[in-house]
């Protein structure tokens, strides 16, 4: 899988949630992508990601 | 000047500085924004670090709306999916759009801006574009949907000052918008003489962050706004072109 551009493996599928708590993303301070599409911070929980997935985690940071 | 409310998007504001919240340290925000009486403040969207990082989110205090910008964003396609992914962030329907092609002077592009204000009012967002101070264009982003409109005064970041005057003052005089002059400014002098020309707020963030002292600079814009308000609408006084008009009485001198 790609996760924010760098390539990864995953051996098997995981819930989003468990993926990005165990990578160390702040799950309150974070939207996700999935090949493309939005996925509300609703369905971490439910949504599932496998190595094939796409994957952009982004937050806010200080800007103009 | 009490009841002298900058309204967005049927949002009153007090305050007429917006700040940029970039290139300064995070332990600074809160000092910044309650120095420069600060009620609105912009954020940049990008990918997020892992490995607990700290997060801007958790440095602004509550109650100052947030205005995530769409900084990185090429053309329209992009800045939609920087706005969309922004709402899910969870702090309000407020969205900066810049598309920025120009990577010398960073200016931007008004036809993509246009489009792109377009497709995000109609899904609901406070549109308040970024753009190049242009008349027409300024009518387009009205007709597609803006709740404010953002002329530059000088390339993004230059400290500059007031390189657009004109053609910002034409802005202020033909469109009914709040028009807000950001990026460019460089000291509180010039956010002080855009805001006498009428303008309804200034958004800075390179003059402040820059400067030797930032929480006493964002001060310093506090003061020069209120009073570059206050002048406007006290009504500038009139100019004499070719000759003196005494202050003092012309009558009573002791040698009459």
């Amino acid at each position: 899988m790609r996760i924010n551009g760098k390539t990864i493996s995953l051996k098997e599928e995981i819930k989003l949630s468990d993926f990005l708590e165990q990578n160390g993303y702040n799950i309150n301070r974070v939207a996700v992508e999935k090949n493309g599409n939005i996925i509300p911070r609703a369905k971490f929980l439910t949504e599932i990601i496998n190595d094939n997935d796409i994957i952009e985690v982004v937050s806010f940071v200080g800007g103009g | 000047m009490n009841n002298d409310k900058l309204i967005i998007g049927g949002h009153e504001f007090n305050s007429r500085f917006i700040l940029g919240s970039g290139k300064f340290s995070l332990d600074m925000t809160k000092a910044v924004i309650e120095n420069g009486g600060v009620e609105m403040a912009t954020l940049a969207l990008r990918r997020a670090n892992n490995g607990g990082e700290e997060n801007i989110l958790d440095y602004i205090p509550e109650g100052i709306t947030l205005l995530p910008n769409t900084s990185g964003a090429r053309n329209a396609e992009e800045a939609v999916r920087i706005a969309r992914l922004s709402k899910e962030l969870g702090c309000g329907d407020f969205v900066k759009i810049e598309v920025v092609r120009d990577s010398k002077y960073l200016l931007p592009d008004n036809y993509e801006t246009i489009k792109a204000t377009e497709i995000l009012a109609k899904e609901g967002f406070i549109v308040m574009p970024y753009m190049y101070p242009d008349l027409i264009t300024a009518r387009e982003l009205v007709n597609a949907g803006a709740s404010a409109i953002m002329p530059l005064a000088a390339p993004i970041g230059s400290n500059r000052g007031l390189v657009t005057k004109e053609f910002i003052k034409i802005l202020v005089e033909e469109i009914d918008l709040p028009i807000i002059v950001d990026a460019g400014i460089g000291k509180p002098s010039q956010a002080c003489e855009a805001m006498e020309m009428g303008v309804d707020a200034i958004m800075a963030n390179t003059a402040v962050a820059t400067s030797g002292n930032i929480p006493m600079m964002a001060e310093a814009f506090k003061l020069a706004i209120i009073a570059g308000r206050m002048a406007y609408l006290s009504g500038i006084g009139r100019v004499l072109e070719n000759k003196g008009e005494a202050s003092s009485p012309l009558t009573g001198f002791l040698n009459d």
